[in-house]
């Protein structure tokens, strides 16, 4: 597995990401691994609290404090360039804001949130912020990434770019201002985008043209996607693997016709049973999860979905944490009803 | 029988005031001539994209806000029609007993600073129900409802989850007996896990009480699952009214057609080409001419540039305004 085609991109091993306070310490991401190929598209799928978000900020080394990564390795590969040969780094080693990792982030794996009207700044124009991000990873003068900066727009579906480059904002409609997060995002053609629910604020006649356009990138930059979110079709629209995750860890990582087919974790099994489908019967009573998300510091013992699991075992799910063991081709379980 | 609801050419049109004197340069035309009614007992889904009206036309059936013009009527428990624009105040008040609405924000529609007695008892109290004693019965018993345990009446509500606070908005939506609920995205700020208890409540609480809902949301497997018709709105205006079932598997309209086909399904091997609408909703306060959906339409001739389609019935309770219903054959869900 180790030869240059199949050698992961990203792979994550046992990361925790622990946030300190007075009330006590919330383990937002508690023992996360998942490998990621070049050019795959892996789908982290999980409820609010489950650490997907913290997860991607912390590959990015951009956690706001108290949040600290205390263990685990993040191996990156970055890809030769001026004279630099390829080489494997571990991220979580670096210093946040050294000039490596600088070098890094926003150029070779760079980030899209979900709110594109909080991400931009109000005060400067789209463009100015794009060409911004150019300058500071390409040795081009203002006016080279000022037409590289049209060139994008134009390429992300930015109709008379030359004009929309000058515009604030809040000009934008909600889809465009995506559109321009994606131009700044892959303007420095990343090897690893991470799209954190992208689509999660947008229409739904809006987000099927924002998902047809990263599928469309994602093909003819060969990039690997990070999609983060907590709606099931739209990763089944997109991923190749998927990773579910509950209270900081993945629960259940698999490629995607295994997750909806063939799942094997209580917790993904319930979520595709609850969730709404538009091919169902009309006013079909729904199969919910019992109870809710627990609170932060309140985290259950041994396996943290067991108050809420219909196969619970006493005696062994409250008093031991499962580890992430392989079921089958590329699928990996973290429950006690797989030993 | 009469519907329960009824309503006629409701519009709503905020002005846009501009400059110095404020003075009114245009209106947003947020509701727009819209009808459509509500028996006794089922749901009516209302959906459509941010910004179409579908928000504003819940309030202005409840008279949160006044309408520009338009008749909405209501049914009395007495057996009378009543139209609602024609009351005083207090023939107001005691009408909005029956009609209630639950929010879509459990987390900034209940006052933090009030516990669970105070919040779902504040209704009874407000229309001078009952006596101190009466009143926490009351909450207690409509808490067991929701499926809240009543022992936490006393507690405020920062200390419940998300879908917990939603059963506390839903119990005081029930405290004085409504008959119809207008429910305004009521699960869409919760996980999916918590979604589907949501929804089974408000179908348990419908069949209890025999409620009649108006739900607005945006999510179409949502709307799926707890609609008997569903209403269709684009740009202020209604383009599709119909039965769930015959709305969902043959739409008539290309609008709800390219709704129908963007939801993602959670199956990977449906993964099938989508209608991919070009542009953006139309912008309510300069909308195109003829059929707003029409600089979007796939289908669009020459009429609809010009020509704003008519709102006919199709087939029995099936509405629709589109020039070419008749003709078109458009794909839906099975």
């Amino acid at each position: 597995m180790n030869d240059a085609m199949t050698a992961p991109l990203l792979s994550v091993r046992n990361l925790k990401t622990y946030f300190t306070q007075d009330e006590g310490t919330v383990k937002a991401v508690d023992g996360v691994s998942f490998d990621m190929a070049p050019g795959a598209t892996l789908g982290i799928v999980g409820e609010s609290g489950c650490g997907k978000s913290i997860t991607a900020r912390s590959i990015l080394r951009i956690v706001d404090r108290p949040g600290r990564i205390v263990e685990g390795e993040i191996h990156f590969r970055r890809p030769a360039a001026n004279g630099r040969a390829e080489r494997v780094i571990d991220l979580a080693t670096l210093d946040a804001n050294g000039a490596e990792m600088r070098g890094i982030r926003g150029a070779e794996i760079a980030l899209i949130f979900q709110e594109p009207m909080s991400s931009f700044s109000p005060v400067h124009s789209v463009g100015n912020q794009i060409i911004e991000a150019i300058l500071l990873h390409q040795p081009v003068s203002r006016a080279e990434a000022r037409d590289k900066t049209i060139e994008i727009l134009h390429r992300v579906g930015v109709s008379s770019p030359e004009q929309r480059v000058d515009q604030l904002a809040n000009q934008l409609s909600g889809g465009l201002r995506q559109r321009a997060m994606i131009a700044m995002a892959l303007s420095c053609r990343p090897t690893l985008l991470i799209a954190d629910e992208p689509t999660t604020a947008l229409d739904v006649t809006t987000q099927t043209q924002i998902l047809e356009l990263m599928r469309h990138l994602q093909q003819e930059d060969r990039m690997a996607i990070m999609l983060i979110t907590h709606d099931l079709g739209v990763i089944a629209e997109m991923a190749t693997d998927v990773a579910v995750m509950y209270l900081g860890r993945v629960v259940e990582q698999a490629p995607v016709d295994a997750i909806f087919h063939d799942p094997k974790h209580p917790y993904t099994r319930g979520l595709l049973r609850s969730i709404p489908r538009i091919r169902s019967k009309t006013r079909e009573r729904l199969t919910p999860i019992a109870g809710a998300v627990p609170h932060p510091y309140d985290r259950p013992t041994g396996c943290p979905f067991h108050p809420r699991c219909p196969d619970f075992m006493p005696g062994t799910c409250d008093r031991k944490a499962p580890s992430l063991r392989p079921v089958g081709d590329n699928h990996a379980v973290s429950c006690f009803l797989y030993p | 029988m009469t519907p329960l609801l009824q309503v006629s050419d409701l519009q709503k049109f905020f002005p846009i005031k501009k400059g110095f004197l404020k003075r009114t340069v245009g209106h947003v035309r947020a509701v727009d001539g819209v009808s459509f009614h509500i028996d006794e007992g089922e749901t009516l889904g209302l959906v459509g994209e941010s910004g179409c009206g579908k928000t504003t036309t819940a309030r202005c059936i409840l008279r949160a806000i006044e309408p520009t013009a338009g008749r909405v009527s209501v049914r009395a428990a007495n057996g009378s029609v009543v139209e609602m624009g024609a009351l005083r105040s207090s023939e107001l008040r005691a009408l909005r007993r029956e009609m209630q609405m639950i929010f879509q924000d459990p987390f900034t529609s209940l006052n933090p600073r009030m516990t669970l007695l105070d919040l779902v008892g504040e209704p009874l109290l407000v229309h001078g129900l009952g006596n101190r004693r009466e009143r926490e019965e009351r909450v207690a018993d409509l808490l067991r409802r929701v499926g809240l345990r009543p022992e936490y009446m006393r507690r405020f509500p920062h200390a419940f989850s998300g879908g917990e606070r939603q059963r506390i908005g839903i119990a005081r939506a029930l405290a004085l007996h409504p008959r119809l609920v207008v429910a305004d995205e009521p699960v869409s700020a919760l996980d999916v896990s918590v979604q589907a208890q949501i929804l089974n409540l408000l179908l348990d609480l419908q069949a209890d009480f025999r409620l009649t809902y108006l739900f607005v949301a945006h999510d179409l497997s949502v709307v799926r699952h707890i609609s008997n018709r569903v209403a269709v709105m684009y740009v202020g205006r209604m383009v599709e009214v119909a039965e769930t079932e015959a709305l969902f598997s043959a739409p008539k309209h290309p609008y709800t057609a390219a709704l129908l086909s963007a939801v993602p399904e959670p199956d990977p091997r449906t993964r099938s080409k989508r209608i991919v609408l070009q542009g953006e909703v139309a912008n309510p306060a300069s909308p195109p001419s003829g059929c707003y959906f029409h600089p979007r339409c796939a289908y669009a001739i020459e009429r609809c540039r010009t020509e704003t389609p008519a709102w006919q019935e199709v087939s029995k309770g099936r509405f629709v305004s589109c020039h070419r219903a008749e003709e078109l054959t458009l794909p839906g869900v099975e």
